[in-house]
């Protein structure tokens, strides 16, 4: 039995009579026996109550128990109750794409007033509507970039997550795109080694801040270099970060693209996810996927629609700037409500907040023998430290003692076995701070 | 309606945040400090609550309306879907504790959640294994063509240039195919609504990479000569993409693996009743036949033979990494518990009562409009507006008058083969009192147009705004509430 489905065996027989049909396989006339599956091996139903159960004990088998210092670009940030509330009000979630905005103007406000804050915080002139998640929407930056200056030539920092820069290898591998990692130095970009191939092949440099270690930085100089050479600077951030840092606007950032998971989304194993992506007004033709933009109706009523729909796929097929349909609007949504809720002086203190603790937890890692924390630049609420030890084996340890310690950066750098990148959110109190500090130094002395 | 950012008064807060516990007061280098605060709206949480409740009530819905729409199969979303993606060993899971040296234990649950799954579309599609990475449809194309493109590669294949589409295929096809680097041939349909077999042979050579369609297509039709497609395509190793926007229809009754199709994707949303969310959060997994196989993207989830799921890197000929972790991970968990629910049997159903109520709508309407093609449909049923355009009234004009009977349009201008096309998708989920309704408005749109076309411009006249000016909307480019007027 199906429970979604309402039609009756009465139903059934008064439809088919209406249709001239003698059963419901003569409607599949066109699927001719050779067509038929070779199998269809599936087990049967169960019901909701089965379902609940067997599911809830797959989530019993996952590990969210020990106290969170893993970050990476996706944090333990406190979701307030009343985005879910919201976000799960079937109006929002079962509605589809805004195609008719006379009946989806709740869809379309909220998503102009998501691209009005997304601006707001990073201090562009325009964004969209949202894309994927942070890494696909750092690709999408990437493309646009080439698109802009006609020129096939990348550079990025190692800083960048490397998860990000392995996406945009993949995506670039079969598209004749020249793509140059500029390695780190003392925690930041390397100047030096940026400009020497910073040139007028160059379409773009990509930077991140914080970058992947944690450690901030002021990426002007290095626009200024980008914009003489005719190239653009793309920035990735981390939302909550900019309650603080200087905006990539104020950097001369042309194009800002980001994980928006830290404006009020659970961590979910890894999605969905919300990237976002803004940039300078002259470059808004070569943006991708949804923009929603303010007009009036025929009253003259301020209202909102999908405007540039021109550069899109459905109206352009292969001649479309992305092949992006729908993204991710209602992630987008649920930040719009996390943007609100939290408003201009509560991002201030969140990230206030954040740094603060993360500050406290570095003094107090500071004094442990076999602990080094690297301190060449300044950090926001992420920071790398160097073990006197295996960072894995560490990390293993310390899941013993109640704490995912942080992430182990030799996962994805070389030579880097002993460090361990430690996030810090508002989330964590002051015993649980002292309590990770006082577990790594029986670890450490172990 | 105000904007939250006009309902902001400066000191409103609407979260209480923690007080510090730790006796540091972090002070950063002002060169790395903004130099003001973003302007996000100040506001309680009474005001945030009423302004999003407010908002949603401006919203068509599947919970509240009947939503037709083409192409989208906008099905109810089951709620203990919903229940279950919220639960905390699911919604609080770093994606990065696997990756985590034999961080695999940490996550047990949720990677067996992506084998299972991956198992299931096998068996449901005829694959051979699946990538639940791609976040949407279009994404899943993406992905399927840079697996194509690999392919062709790895034999040393440098002439493959084309991709061929249908001229009835969504716009996404031709669009990801030209992103990956091809060059597209469109071919036509025939009079039957199918992809015109002659005019295929006509383009085919050995520069053809591959052929990407819906089965059943956009016109709602399934092709009975899909196998002669693809030994076409096979004949010059061209690659068969099945785009799996209507894979709902076939549910039981046919598998692309069978059909001869080396690369699929789903859309989660669509089939598998995850919800649309105002446009997103979609999920499109890959699904591939052997020879395919090797080129998934990383990682991919393992059974060890001691049972222990685990995430494998170690695929030399693997496209890499197409998204940072493993999926739209909160819908793959929805759609896995609709599987499960509906079982075997309960899939095949959805399927029968899909076409079951298309059928019914085609034969209720067919009186009144245009049919594109007169033969049986699959899931949907595609009408053209043109003898109503005869009278003036556009397809568009019809779809305002269902707003004001508080049903969403179906999909207009859709495919873009029939002039003034009205392309309906009832799905399995609504009943013949819904459908008998729904007829009921069409056929009462039909005879007004006869009787006062010019009334048509006027529609929708019930909702909280008439038609909106789109010109303006383009041209003035007001995406920022905080634009400034110097902004370039």
């Amino acid at each position: 039995m199906n429970p979604y489905i309402a039609n009756t065996p009465e139903d059934v027989r008064l439809m088919l009579e209406a249709v001239g049909a003698r059963s419901i396989d003569d409607l599949f006339v066109d699927i001719q026996p050779r067509h038929a599956p070779r199998s269809f091996d599936l087990p049967e139903g169960l019901s909701e109550y089965e379902v609940v159960r067997h599911l809830n004990d797959l989530s019993l088998k996952n590990m969210v128990g020990p106290v969170p210092f893993i970050g990476g670009g996706y944090y333990d940030h406190y979701v307030p109750a009343a985005c879910q509330a919201l976000i799960a009000r079937g109006e929002f979630y079962t509605a589809y794409t805004p195609y008719q905005p006379e009946c989806a103007q709740g869809t379309l406000q909220a998503l102009f007033e998501f691209q009005s804050c997304i601006c707001a915080l990073t201090g562009m002139d325009v964004a969209n509507a949202s894309l994927y998640e942070g890494g696909t929407a750092l690709y999408e930056a990437m493309m646009m970039a080439l698109r802009i200056t006609g020129r096939n030539r990348v550079v990025i920092d190692s800083g960048v997550s490397p998860i990000y820069r392995k996406i945009l290898k993949s995506y670039t591998h079969s598209l004749n795109i020249e793509f140059i990692e500029t390695p780190v130095l003392h925690g930041q970009g390397d100047r030096s080694a940026i400009n020497k191939v910073l040139d007028g092949a160059t379409a773009a440099v990509i930077l991140q801040n914080p970058n992947f270690f944690g450690a901030i930085d002021d990426h002007a100089d290095i626009a200024a270099k980008a914009h003489a050479c005719g190239a653009l600077l793309i920035e990735s951030v981390y939302p909550v970060s900019l309650g603080l840092l200087k905006t990539p606007a104020e950097m001369g950032a042309d194009i800002v693209t980001g994980e928006g998971q830290s404006l009020g989304l659970p961590l979910n194993f890894g999605g969905p996810y919300l990237g976002f992506i803004a940039a300078r007004k002259k470059y808004i033709r070569q943006m991708p996927g949804r923009i929603v933009g303010e007009t009036v109706d025929a009253q003259g009523r301020r209202c909102f629609v999908n405007t540039l729909q021109a550069r899109e796929q459905h109206i352009r097929r292969e001649k479309a700037t992305s092949n992006i349909c729908t993204n991710v609007a209602l992630c987008a949504t649920q930040a719009a409500i996390f943007m609100s809720l939290v408003g201009k002086e509560g991002l201030k203190d969140l990230a206030q907040l954040n740094c603060d603790k993360a500050e406290f937890l570095k003094s107090r890692l500071a004094m442990i023998k076999g602990v080094e924390v690297k301190r060449s630049s300044p950090t926001f609420n992420e920071f790398t430290v160097c073990l006197s030890r295996s960072a894995n084996d560490v990390v293993e340890r310390m899941m013993m003692r109640g704490f995912a310690a942080g992430f182990p950066l030799g996962r994805y750098y070389d030579g880097m076995d002993n460090y361990l990148l430690i996030a810090v959110t508002e989330k964590r109190t002051r015993a649980e701070l002292d309590g990770y500090a006082k577990a790594l130094e029986e670890v450490l002395r172990a | 309606m105000n904007l939250i950012f006009e309902q902001s008064v400066a000191g409103r807060r609407g979260v209480k945040l923690p007080v510090s516990d730790v006796p540091v007061k972090a002070v950063l280098p002002s060169r790395y400090l903004r130099a003001c605060a973003a302007q996000w709206p100040e506001v309680s949480e009474l005001d945030v609550v009423r302004h999003f409740t407010r908002l949603s009530q401006r919203n068509f819905s599947v919970d509240a309306n009947f939503y037709p729409l083409g192409s989208c199969t906008m099905k109810y979303n089951p709620k203990f879907t919903e229940k279950v993606a919220g639960m905390s060993g699911f919604a609080d899971l770093h994606p990065l504790l696997p990756q985590l040296k034999g961080g695999e234990k940490y996550a047990q649950g949720a990677l067996e959640v992506l084998y299972e799954c991956e198992r299931w579309l096998c068996a449901i599609t005829g694959m051979k294994a699946y990538t639940m990475q791609p976040l949407a449809g279009a994404h899943g194309e993406l992905t399927g063509i840079m697996l194509m493109a690999a392919y062709h590669k790895a034999k040393g294949n440098t002439k493959k240039k084309f991709v061929i589409v249908p001229d009835s295929a969504h716009g996404t096809n031709p669009a990801s195919a030209a992103v990956a680097g091809y060059s597209i041939i469109s071919v036509p349909s025939d009079k039957r609504g199918v992809m015109d077999l002659e005019k295929l042979k006509g383009v085919l050579t050995d520069e053809v990479a591959g052929l990407m369609m819906t089965c059943p297509d956009t016109h709602g039709v399934f092709n009975p000569q899909i196998d002669e497609i693809a030994r076409l395509i096979h004949s010059v190793d061209g690659i068969m993409y099945y785009d799996g926007a209507n894979l709902n229809a076939i549910l039981g009754r046919a598998r692309p693996g069978d059909l001869g199709f080396d690369v699929v994707h789903l859309n989660l949303h669509k089939t598998f009743a995850t919800p649309h969310g105002g446009g997103g959060p979609g999920s499109g997994p890959v699904g591939v036949s052997g020879k395919l196989e090797p080129f998934l993207p990383v990682s991919r989830v393992m059974k060890r033979s001691d049972g222990v799921f685990a995430l494998n890197y170690d695929y030399p000929d693997s496209i890499g990494y197409i998204a940072s972790f493993y999926g739209a991970f909160g819908i793959i968990l929805r759609a896995y518990a609709y599987m499960l629910i509906l079982g075997r049997e309960g899939l095949k159903q959805t399927a029968d009562h899909a076409v079951l109520n298309a059928n019914y709508l085609l034969h209720k309407l067919k009186p009144y409009y245009q049919v594109a093609f007169d033969r049986v449909c699959m899931h949907e049923c595609l009408f053209s507006a043109s003898r109503q355009l005869e009278r003036g009234v556009h397809a568009i004009d019809i779809a305002k008058f269902l707003i004001d009977r508080n049903i969403h349009p179906p999909t207009v201008y859709f495919p873009l083969t029939v002039k003034e096309a009205i392309m309906i998708e009832p799905t399995e989920t609504e009943s013949r009192a819904t459908l008998d309704e729904f007829a009921a408005a069409m056929i009462e749109a039909a005879a007004l147009v006869k009787s006062s076309p010019d009334v048509f411009h006027s529609f929708p006249a019930t909702m909280p705004i008439s038609r909106p000016d789109e010109v303006k909307a383009a041209r003035e480019m007001k995406v920022n509430f905080f634009a400034r007027p110097d902004a370039r």
